[in-house]
């Protein structure tokens, strides 16, 4: 028995000749939030895409409370329980945001429509969405479509969620609203990995940082060590350049 | 002058529709209840087709585009003869109303199984991944996101189909289904009347054509996903 809720051993994945992930390592307990940073095209997302098992690995082992989820056949089971987060958010167009939230509840986990419809609310009220329930997706703003994406995957219980990019299609207006969302989750004690380019919401949200490159995990510890104090000098050429660059230092 | 034998000549076609309205009226029952069934069986076959195009493993996949091919391939009267005149000869003899029931549906559902396909493709494959990530079988995300919005996108291309549907449902008099143009032809065969009767009976479709095409539009606006509405 493990206490991790989340245990990535040793992953490999090549797409053709392009060897993403090389040994990839780290885990996550109940409650953590944990940031993937890192260049683009290191192989940050492909991650996330195994974990929820859109892809799975050449080599390598992903535990889910000890239940090897690169191993199983019931794929859809395992996947109830890991939330997703998209970066173009992934609305159902056809649904209402309401629609959007009950959707699984009603048609996974075949639960009657007058509780879905209730949890659904409450889910929109956390995101702070209750007067748009009965918008469409293409009705909505950016920020809003990705907080309905939120509480569609707070909806189902998650033990994690993933975040893929969650503000990286949004301008920098709407990007706090949806930042302020996943901030509250952290310290509701939601158990979250999220990949972002926001170098002030890693800062201050994560419990951890893992930095990658070239598909290797370069470092990982405590934000305000890589921040100020980094091992590494590929982690601090990246995190201070991204820091100057969106002066987000002071954040 | 003109005018004058115009409006003699419309009067002798109103008067042929007065003399023979109990007819072409059963004629008219018959295209409309070929159609309706045809088409509706058509998007049935057509979506089932559609279906094992797309998401079915290679030996489905590639059973459905050689029926589809076949089916393309060759002109609508000749499927309804071997289905009428070619079946008997296995012992499967069918009434011309059956027989042309069951050679109009095949041949709209391999029409519509490419509009469907297309529609299908359209709708982004990120849809069916968050479909996924939710717990959903891929059946349960096709069924549940893509069918819903895909079906959506292909009313124009069925209100198409359907428009095909009721004129080429006239095809039918040729293996003696009395339907709109076999009672015509009785008609025009007893007062010689030719031009005047085939007048009338295009101006029958005419106004079916018209009034199904308004019919389905209000159905597209119905089913229109607010936000989606098209725009000048």
């Amino acid at each position: 028995m493990s206490k991790h809720l989340l245990r990535v051993e040793n992953i490999y994945k090549s797409f053709g000749d392009n060897d993403v992930l090389r040994g990839i390592s780290f885990h996550l307990d109940k409650g953590e939030t944990k940031v993937i940073v890192g260049p683009s095209g290191t192989g940050k997302s492909t991650i996330l895409s195994l974990i929820n098992m859109l892809v799975p690995p050449d080599k390598g082992h992903i535990y889910l409370e000890d239940i090897d989820i690169t191993r199983t056949r019931d794929v859809h089971k395992i996947r109830q329980n890991i939330g997703f987060v998209f970066q173009d958010f992934g609305l159902f167009n056809h649904l209402t945001a309401k629609g959007n939230v009950m959707i699984g509840l009603t048609k996974v986990k075949k639960m009657g429509k007058k509780e879905a419809e209730e949890i659904a609310m409450e889910e929109l009220r956390r995101v702070g969405l209750e007067n748009f329930a009965d918008q469409y997706p293409a009705q909505l703003s950016g920020g809003q479509k990705q907080r309905v994406g939120i509480a569609r995957a707070l909806a189902m219980r998650p033990k994690l969620i993933l975040f893929d990019e969650p503000t990286s299609a949004l301008d920098p207006e709407l990007t706090g609203e949806v930042l302020n969302v996943m901030r509250k989750l952290a310290t509701e004690g939601m158990t979250m990995l999220i990949v972002t380019h926001e170098m002030g919401f890693a800062r201050t949200v994560a419990d951890e940082l893992i930095f990658m490159e070239d598909g290797v995990i370069l470092e990982q510890g405590l934000p305000e060590k890589l921040f100020t104090n980094p091992e590494h000098p590929r982690t601090r050429e990246f995190l201070f350049k991204l820091t100057d660059l969106y002066n987000e230092g002071e954040r | 002058m003109f005018l004058g034998s115009l409006l003699e000549g419309l009067q002798k076609t109103f008067a042929i529709f007065l003399a023979n309205y109990p007819a072409l009226l059963r004629g008219l029952t018959v295209t409309i209840y070929l159609t309706i069934i045809t088409s509706i069986g058509g998007i049935i076959l057509g979506t089932l087709l559609a279906l094992g195009k797309i998401y079915g493993n290679k030996f489905i996949s590639g059973i459905v585009t050689v029926f589809i091919g076949l089916i393309q391939g060759t002109p609508l009267l000749v499927q309804l003869f071997v289905i009428y005149y070619g079946l008997p000869a296995y012992g499967i003899r069918l009434t011309p109303i059956t027989a042309a029931l069951i050679s109009f549906t095949i041949n709209s559902g391999a029409y519509q199984a490419e509009y469907l396909r297309g529609s299908i493709q359209s709708v982004s494959s990120g849809q069916l991944k968050a479909a996924l990530s939710l717990g959903m079988t891929r059946w349960q995300g096709i069924f549940y996101v893509i069918l819903p919005q895909a079906l959506r996108r292909v009313i124009p291309s069925w209100t198409n189909e359907f428009i095909y549907l009721l004129k080429y449902t006239s095809l039918a008099y040729i293996i003696t289904a009395q339907e709109l143009m076999g009672e015509a032809r009785i008609i025009a065969s007893r007062n010689y009347e030719f031009f005047k009767t085939y007048l009338l009976v295009a101006f029958i479709y005419l106004l079916l054509v018209l009034l199904f095409t308004r019919f389905f539009r209000r159905i597209e606006r119905r089913f229109t996903i607010p936000g989606f509405e098209f725009k000048r």
